[in-house]
This record gives C-alpha cells, structure tokens and sequence, in this order.
C-alpha cells in the first residue's frame, strides 16, 4: 500500500535527462568532426586548445580548415540543436494546450506566415541587415508571429478564445496566406531566379553561417525551454480540458494565451535561421511520450534534448549523403522521423488508450 | 457556518434564461441533491457555485468570499468539481490524474514534493484505488474511472464537493458504491456535499436535502419526504408516480405509473 511508485521521483527525471543531455553531446560531437572537407581529429583538437588559449600549437593544418571548422561546421550543429530544441518544445506545448496529436508547431499557421514573409523578403531588392540577420529570417519571424497573432484574434469570442475555433482559424490564415505567396511567387519576375532559394526555405534547410545570429537565437531558445518547464505543471492541467483546468486552479485563458505565445516565438525563432523543418515538432515530442510518458515536467526538457539531437544528426546525413552540394534538412527530418515514429508505436507503447 | 451562497443568481446562455434569481445556501457539512428534469439548470446552478461560469446578476459566495472577483487558484482550494464527462488525451497514469488534483497548490517552481504525494496516496486511499495506481486512466471502467475522478477531488482538500451526475453511467453496483463513499466523506470529513442526481430513488436515499429546480428557479427544497410527493413529480418532471415508503429506510420511493 504504501510503496511510493517512482511516477514524481526526481531521481527517474534526473537520470533519463543526463542520458539525453548525453545523448545531445554525443551527437553534436559526431556531427563537429564529420564533414566533406576532413580535417583530423588530433588536429581538430589541436585547433581547440588553441582557441581555448590553453595551448599554442604550431598550425601544422590549412587557414580553411580552421575556418570551416570554426565558422561553418561548429555554427551549423549549434543551429541544428537550436532549431531542434525550440521545434519539439513547441511541439510539446501545442500538443498539450490543444490536446490534440495532430498538433504541431505549425498547426496555427506559423508556417504559412513565415513563408509569406520570407518569400517577400527575397522580392524586395533591399538587403537590411538587423543584428546579423538577412531580410528573410526577420520577415519570416515577423510573419510568423503576425500571423499567430491574427489567428488568436479571429477565434476570441466573448472574451474567450476556445482550442477547437483557434484550430479552425488557424486551418484558414494558413491557407490564404499559403494562396498568397504562391500569388506573389507566380507574378513576381523578380523571384524567378531566386525560385531556389523560396523552395529551399519551404523544405528547410538550415542556413546558419558564423555566430551572430545564434547568438540572438540561442539564448532565446535555451530561455523558452526552461519557461515551458516551468509551464509543465499547467500543461499537466490542461489534458483535464478547459473546464478540468479551471476546476483545478487554472487561470484558463491567461495561461493559453502564455502557452500560445511561448510556443509560437519558439517557432518563429527556429524559422527564423532554418525556414520551415517538418514533422520535428509533431514527431519527437510523440515519441518521447510513448517512451516516458504524457507527465511535462519531464516531457518538456527531455523532448528538447530529443528534438535537438534529432535535427542535429539529420543535418549532418543533409550535408554528407550527397555527393554535390547538401540537401534542405527539412528533407531529411520528414525522412526519417517518419519511420522512426511508426516503430515505436507498433512496438506497443501507449500513447493513447482508449 | 454557510459553506456557499447565493444571492438572486442569474445566468443566461444567450439564448434564455438558465438559471433565474437563484437564492440557495447550505451548511457546512450538509449534503444536498439537486434534482429536477435536464435543462433545468442542474449543471449550470453546480458551474455558478465552482466559479467557472459568473452570475450575470446577483452573487455567489463561497465561505463568504465572492466569486466575481476570486483567483482560480483560491477558488480550487475551497470548492472541487466531479463532472459528467471526463476525457484524458494522453496515457495518463492513475497516480498522475490524481496528482493534478494538487494543481492549486503548486507553482512553477515549487514542484510535487513527497508531501504532496502522500496527500495523493491519501486521497487514493480514501476512494479505495490504491491498487490502480499505476494503471492507465483510459484503460480502466467507467466506475473505476469515476473513482479516480473522485480521488482527484479529494486531493484537492476541498470543503465544498460538487458532483454532477456522478451515478449516470454507472451499474447499480456501483452507483451504491460511489454513493456510500460520499456518505461517508460527509460524515467522517464534515465534507459538504452537492450533487446534481438523476436517480430519484437514490437521491431520497443518500441526501438529506434535496432542491428541485424548474426552468431555472427552485420550485422545491426540504426533506426527501416533503419533496418527492406524487403531485410534485407531476408538476416538475410530468410523469406520474406513485410514492411510497421504503421497507427498510421509511424514505420516500417512487413507482413510475404507466399513462
């Protein structure tokens, strides 16, 4: 009767997070010494210390190398975990606040936003620069969140914005924004060349170089998944339903709008230096769900870590599977995540036991 | 002491009223039964007095604080809620669903501590489902369910219970059940009791306070005996019963009459 079952033990949480945290590190690190160019790992580790200071080895390796290593390859699985983390903690709050498995980051049109912005960065002949940041990532996260703001207002009745109608506006701005840039894409002469670029954006392809913007992106992202863990408690409640919530001391719509919010400048934000990454956001936090269960104290942080590892190997087989040239990491994500997901359900997790 | 109150409450959906000038309190450790035909404003007098649902005129005081203006998180410290239907997105485990029921007591930084788990095991304990706790809450039957729903509640340390239909979906087994446990909370906890009742019977069995509402206004309030008279079931439900007494508990017991 009174053996206390380890459901709320903090000891489970701590061990499985140093495992994923674990995990992360390994993965980054594959991913850092991996690459096209091959540069040694003694050497790489000589380039290290010296970076550090510690030591001043003798440069027995090209300028490139160092370069690459530094400012091309280091940069990307940085951004690859960000764009990651951010993606399945987003996950995570719109699945619980919507209770909804079909929810993911982009559900209230986030995406769509994002698109219309960046594909009307790429016809604009300015080339502004804010913080390290081109046109596109602005325009994409101002897109992003306009929209979410617009979807948000649409479905407040009343004083209250109820899920089902905020999925429904959602369903709708997305479309006609998605109408509108391929409007934009289809009259603009000016787009035609860059026609590429629009696509690569839409499939995702991670397109950090050098440090300033993730200097930017980084912290706000580390900072939106600590306050999603410091959500969970609420998130919990919200599986109640609205009215469950409210029976249990959830001030309703004051905490949907902050989990709405967080979860969308989350979003904008992996968009901002990725475009648009499928099915991270819908698959990792199910994923982790089936292994750990629903409970987001753990959910959260250990679908942060999930999801970050997750983009940073998928980025990894994108800049190393072809030949010529590297392929939008969006490809590979809806690739593999995919098959990944269809494995662990039939494996016989519960997820949903109806 | 008065456990709630309200003052000519008035609700409307939109589209007519609800719930018309509703004056009703009870006492601290009393146990009411709110009957009366659906759409008389059962579940709509129960959302008033939970707080979820404001008066669009007069008051409601819980314990003497109004709710017009009361935090959620104060609110759910006083007054629990079992409702009709309860749905759980996710694989949820008993002893998680129960947890949420210590919602009101946490903050984002003060997370579940072994005190608030042995309130759980309590609480758990209590409704008889300690064996569950690690089961899957959509796996379990409607009784089951029901039960954990309760011990959710009562994790809630509540004063005031409120439970809307609680015995609807369940066998007679255990509806009796279900409606023993209440006895005895009310009893051995001085819990106070509110609950929107279907089975007529059971309700001149368990409560001894019962309130018939009618499109929205009390029509009714007092002793089972007083309240459950042939003409009074003609005139609120239209159907026709024949009223006698109980072998065994003298309470009133209704034999529906085919027109």
């Amino acid at each position: 009767m009174n053996q206390v079952r380890a459901v709320f033990r903090s000891n489970r949480h701590v061990a499985v997070l140093t495992a994923l945290l674990g995990l992360l590190a390994v993965s980054m690190f594959v991913a850092t010494i991996l690459g096209k160019a091959s540069i040694s790992l003694p050497e790489m580790a000589r380039m290290f210390l010296n970076r550090l200071a510690v030591f001043d080895f003798e440069p027995t390796w090209r300028a490139v190398d160092e370069t690459i290593l530094f400012q091309i390859r280091l940069p990307r699985v940085v951004g690859g975990a960000v764009v990651g983390g951010a993606l399945a903690t987003a996950g995570v709050l719109f699945q619980g606040l919507f209770r909804n498995p079909m929810a993911d980051p982009y559900i209230i049109g986030t995406s769509a936003g994002a698109a219309l912005g960046a594909t009307i960065a790429m016809m604009l002949p300015v080339g502004v620069a804010f913080l390290g940041f081109g046109l596109v990532p602005i325009l994409a996260f101002v897109g992003a969140l306009l929209t979410v703001l617009l979807v948000y207002r649409l479905a407040r009745v009343g004083g209250k914005t109820p899920v089902v109608s905020m999925l429904l506006s959602g369903f709708v701005v997305s479309g006609m924004l998605t109408a509108l840039m391929f409007l934009l894409i289809t009259l603009s002469d000016d787009l035609h060349p860059r026609i590429q670029s629009v696509y690569v954006f839409l499939m995702g392809g991670v397109s950090v170089s050098g440090w300033e913007q993730l200097a930017v992106v980084a912290p706000l992202v580390l900072a939106g998944v600590m306050a999603a863990r410091l959500l969970a408690f609420r998130l919990n409640a919200f599986a109640l339903g609205e009215e469950g919530a409210a029976y249990v001391g959830i001030e309703v719509e004051r905490d949907k709008l902050a989990i709405l919010a967080l979860g969308s400048a989350l979003t904008a934000a992996a968009v901002s230096i990725s475009g648009l990454v499928g099915f991270v956001g819908l698959v990792v936090p199910h994923a982790v769900r089936l292994v750990l269960g629903p409970e987001h104290r753990l959910l959260v942080p250990a679908s942060a870590a999930v999801g970050a590892a997750f983009v940073v190997v998928a980025d990894l087989l994108a800049r190393t599977i072809v030949s010529s040239g590297e392929l939008p990491v969006g490809i590979i994500t809806a690739l593999i995540g995919p098959p990944l997901f269809i494995y662990l359900l039939r494996r016989g997790g519960k997820e949903y036991a109806f | 002491m008065l456990a709630f109150r309200t003052e000519d409450a008035t609700f409307s959906y939109g589209n007519g009223f609800a719930l018309r000038q509703i004056s009703l309190s009870a006492n601290e450790g009393e146990m009411v039964g709110l009957i009366g035909p659906n759409g008389s404003g059962k579940s709509t007098l129960l959302r008033l007095i939970s707080g979820i649902l404001p008066a669009s005129e007069g008051e409601v005081y819980l314990d003497g604080l109004s709710l017009r203006r009361a935090r959620r998180k104060a609110v759910s410290r006083m007054v629990a809620v079992v409702p009709q239907q309860f749905q759980m997105p996710f694989a949820f485990r008993v002893e998680e669903v129960v947890m949420l029921g210590r919602t009101p007591f946490l903050g984002a930084f003060s997370d579940s501590s072994s005190r608030e788990q042995a309130i759980v095991t309590q609480a758990m304990d209590w409704v008889g489902i300690g064996e569950l706790r690690g089961r899957f809450f959509n796996e379990l039957s409607g009784g089951e369910r029901q039960k954990v729903v309760l011990a959710m509640a009562l994790a809630q340390q509540p004063r005031l219970l409120l439970l809307d239909e609680p015995t609807t979906h369940l066998d007679i087994n255990h509806q009796v059940e279900l409606l023993e446990l209440l006895k005895r909370l009310n009893r051995e906890q001085g819990l106070t009791i509110v609950a929107a009742m279907h089975d007529l019977n059971l309700a001149a069995l368990y409560f001894g306070r019962l309130v018939t509402l009618k499109a929205g206004r009390i029509v009714a309030d007092g002793v089972p005996g007083a309240v459950l008279t042939p003409s009074m079931i003609a005139e609120v439900f239209g159907a026709c019963v024949q009223v006698q007494s109980h072998p065994t508990t003298q309470v009133p017991f209704m034999i529906v009459v085919p027109p």
